[in-house]
């Protein structure tokens, strides 16, 4: 990709962007209701669920994700949690297949997520077409990436605005459903879980390195 | 064990207890144990702790990274189930839809009610609790004082089991020796907050009291003392005892305890209770009013069954309101007659009235000396460890503060099961230019993984003439029962003890080293509060006092008008402390249920 249209393409996100800049700490992204999300089918699971079953996303309501918009959340979902030294990759934790779950939702909490991320999905592919490509998968990853890139700054300039709600909702739920698994908890360094017989509060290295004493 | 149906009802019970909650759990529990014939009708379904909650499963294993939904209002793995703020077909309304006006109401449809859905801390009300408007002005005094209740809250620490250490603290009582189970060890957050709070403030943060068993319970001695001359009861308590495991550090209360660490009243009050064969236990039955007689006493109460939409009548000598603090509010004003036309013991028009939550708000920051600390569990007793009761006492009661209701605080810090929202918590304090995303998310999310800190302030609040609940005119339930309108006001006193619970959390995180992501809100006061309910603190309606006149209940908690009808749950509060009200109903359920036996043995009732 040429520097000539990545700057093009920042000014063109400019124009897209709020100039508001704040940053709230809880809340999700409101984004108008696209007309290119129709309504999910299927119903919740009821006031009285099993809570001991084991759910795969589908067990519960059909999924949206046509194979071209999984294959995209795949890309997606390891662009923003990708593999490194330590732990693996969203995808090959199944993110996308959640993601897929999350906004095939019967329950209004996730609609307007649902609107985000379709809608986002298709913004992607004509992002892509601005750069002669012909969908976001077939760009180079470094072209993916400079997207995402350029697509948080908007994101944290101003939470409301598409495309950047788009991208703050897609990376929130990524790396949530990233951290609700056993091994993204691991790599974020929760031990706990664990039956033990005692508990003796935090390890002597712990407390050396916040300079207390021992408990009683 | 004896769940019954309505075709399955004796003719009549020594008691009717409408509701299996604290209260309601803990009125059976005694009866049944001193051999009287009890009915407990409760408006959701037969629970069993033992099998159906999922103590270990992981966020992934469930729809939606089990976040709420609202079918699940507390997420998927909470063990509320059929409740809720808002039920298909249960509504209530409120009289104005101003911001911070509107009271919220939770709901609780299953055996053991709220006890299922609770954080477990155990507080006392302080001595001054019962004197507000004695020492303060303001609100009602109880008509019973601390010493009258102590000897109450020691019997049903050991019922329970409470840990926690008695710290010697005004107007934060101590237990009687021996009673408490011992704390657990604090977390790397505690400990640094209790450092440097005592060092920079002179603040004490010290073990919260909470239901959670850290140690099994003495069975071979506690059955006696809570039993005396009564061999069978103190058999079977201790078997049950002997049923309850010590907590193994891990895994959420609120998602219900299948090796009985934690209080539930299915666990602690409704199993031993059935096993006595006096109690009957009657699911599905949505009470709908009190029966009374020509004589102005009740008789018993009329119920929906909720499988097949029949109405019911249950017989009894006495009756029991424990459906919660405005359930039972609902029952007295939906129970008309020609001898109540106004609902049972309103003629005075006090039902509904003095309605209070706790006044609460909440601040967090992150804490720099947290970050990057060497793995560890810090699971604990998962949840509250930790807190700061009201310190400023004398300056409170001698007016220095500008406001009446002392508060606590309670500290949430620690190496957390991640949730859906872990994703997006690093936001505020990455150094990234945009939200962070891919490698350098993972990086910050390693470093600043466990090093928040949060701070949630419960404070007092005292009965006032804004805060009530009546009937709606107009709007009735799915079985046309009349349902409930709310009035809420918070008080130019509520709201600054609000901006004084933002600025002592700012000052504890400052004192931390905190880096704070947005100022506390001590300009808008209004908007740090809770919406009123949404602590699920609730009390009042019903109040007890000492006249007639100006009350629903005597000092034990008999209505005035009708004395073999007792309320046993939160409406007879007559005011909210800084303190959890869970433990004072438990309390109060059991001295009224020894005074109401009593009265049948003497023939009163």
């Amino acid at each position: 990709m040429s520097e000539m249209k990545r700057i093009d393409r920042r000014v063109a996100l400019k124009w897209i962007s709020s100039a508001a800049a704040s940053m709230p700490l809880i809340g999700s992204g409101q984004d108008a209701s696209s007309d290119s999300a129709k309504a999910p089918g299927g119903k919740g699971y009821g006031p009285d669920p099993d809570l001991q079953r084991v759910y795969q996303p589908g067990d519960l309501w059909p999924l949206t994700f046509s194979d071209a918009q999984r294959a995209t959340m795949i890309v997606l979902c390891d662009l923003i949690m990708p593999t490194d030294d330590t732990s693996p990759s969203a995808s090959s934790l199944g993110v996308h297949d959640f993601v897929d779950e999350w906004i095939s939702s019967p329950y209004p909490g996730q609609k307007t997520d649902r609107n985000a991320i379709l809608k986002g999905l298709d913004w992607l592919d004509e992002e892509a077409g601005r750069q002669g490509e012909k969908d976001f998968v077939s760009l180079d990853g470094n072209a993916q990436f400079a997207i995402c890139r350029d697509l948080s700054i908007l994101a944290k300039k101003d939470r409301k605005a598409f495309p950047g709600s788009f991208f703050r909702r897609l990376r929130d739920l990524i790396a949530g459903g990233y951290y609700t698994t056993p091994e993204g908890m691991k790599d974020l360094g929760y031990r706990g879980n664990v039956a033990v017989a005692e508990w003796t509060g935090p390890p002597p290295e712990v407390l050396a390195k916040l300079g207390l004493e021992p408990q009683a | 064990m004896p769940v019954i149906a309505p075709e399955d009802l004796k003719e009549s019970y020594d008691a009717v207890i409408i509701g299996s909650g604290a209260g309601g759990g803990q009125v059976a529990y005694l009866m049944a144990m001193e051999g009287l014939k009890v009915l407990v009708i409760e408006a959701g379904r037969m629970v069993d702790p033992t099998r159906e909650v999922a103590m270990f499963h992981t966020p992934n294993m469930a729809p939606l990274r089990a976040e709420s939904t609202p079918d699940k209002q507390y997420g998927f793995y909470d063990h509320s189930v059929e409740s809720g703020w808002e039920m298909p077909g249960e509504p209530y309304t409120n009289a104005s839809d101003a911001e911070k006006r509107e009271f919220f109401w939770w709901r609780q449809r299953m055996m053991g009610g709220r006890t299922n859905h609770w954080g477990r801390v155990s507080l006392r009300n302080g001595p001054y609790d019962f004197e507000t408007r004695t020492r303060q002005g303001v609100g009602l005094d109880w008509p019973i004082s601390y010493d009258e209740l102590a000897p109450y809250y020691d019997k049903v620490e050991m019922i329970a089991g409470i840990f926690g250490a008695n710290e010697g603290m005004e107007n934060s009582p101590d237990s009687s020796p021996g009673v408490l189970l011992p704390p657990p060890k604090f977390r790397a957050g505690e400990l640094l907050a209790r450092d440097r709070a005592k060092k920079k403030l002179g603040l004490e943060v010290v073990p919260v009291h909470r239901a959670v068993l850290t140690k099994t319970q003495d069975a071979d001695r506690v059955p006696a003392k809570l039993h005396p001359s009564n061999a069978k009861a103190q058999k079977l308590l201790a078997e049950n005892m002997r049923m309850r495991a010590k907590c193994f550090f891990a895994t959420d209360c609120h998602r219900g305890c299948a090796i009985g660490a934690a209080f539930d009243s299915m666990t602690v009050f409704l199993r031993p209770a059935l096993k006595t064969g006096n109690l009957d236990v009657l699911p599905n039955a949505m009470a709908r009013e009190v029966t009374v007689n020509d004589e102005g006493k009740a008789t018993g109460v009329i119920f929906i069954d909720k499988v097949n939409g029949g109405e019911h009548h249950a017989k009894g000598r006495t009756v029991v309101l424990a459906a919660s603090s405005q359930e039972s509010v609902r029952l007295l004003l939906n129970s008309k007659s020609k001898t109540f036309p106004e609902g049972i013991g309103n003629a005075n028009g006090k039902v509904g009235k003095y309605l209070t939550d706790s006044v609460s708000s909440s601040f967090s920051a992150q804490i720099p000396a947290l970050e990057n600390l060497p793995l560890h569990n810090e699971d604990g007793v998962v949840g509250q460890q930790a807190y700061l009761p009201f310190q400023k006492v004398k300056e409170l009661l001698a007016g220095k503060l500008g406001f009446s209701g002392g508060y606590k605080l309670l500290t949430v810090s620690g190496r957390k099961l991640p949730s859906l929202s872990t994703g997006k918590s690093f936001d505020a304090v990455s150094e990234a230019e945009g939200i962070p995303f891919g490698k350098q998310l993972k990086e910050e999310a390693r470093r600043y993984y466990g090093s928040f800190q949060g701070i949630g302030g419960q404070g007092a609040m005292a009965a006032n003439d804004d805060c009530f609940a009546e009937l709606d005119p107009e709007k009735k339930d799915r079985w046309g029962i009349p349902v409930l309108r709310f009035h809420w006001k918070f008080s130019d006193d509520e709201l600054k003890q609000v901006v004084h619970q933002q600025e002592t959390m700012a000052a504890i995180l400052d004192a931390m080293g905190g880096r704070f992501t947005r100022p506390p809100d001590t300009e808008d006061p209004l908007k740090a509060v809770k919406e009123g309910g949404k602590t699920i603190h609730e009390v009042g309606g019903a109040v007890m006092g000492k006249k007639a006149a100006d009350s629903v209940t005597d000092r034990w908690s008999r209505v005035w008008e009708v004395p073999n009808l007792i309320v046993a749950d939160g409406a007879v509060f007559p005011g909210t402390a800084d303190k959890n009200p869970t433990l004072t109903i438990m309390a109060l359920a059991w001295r009224a249920a020894e005074r109401l036996m009593e009265d049948m043995k003497r023939g009163d009732v």
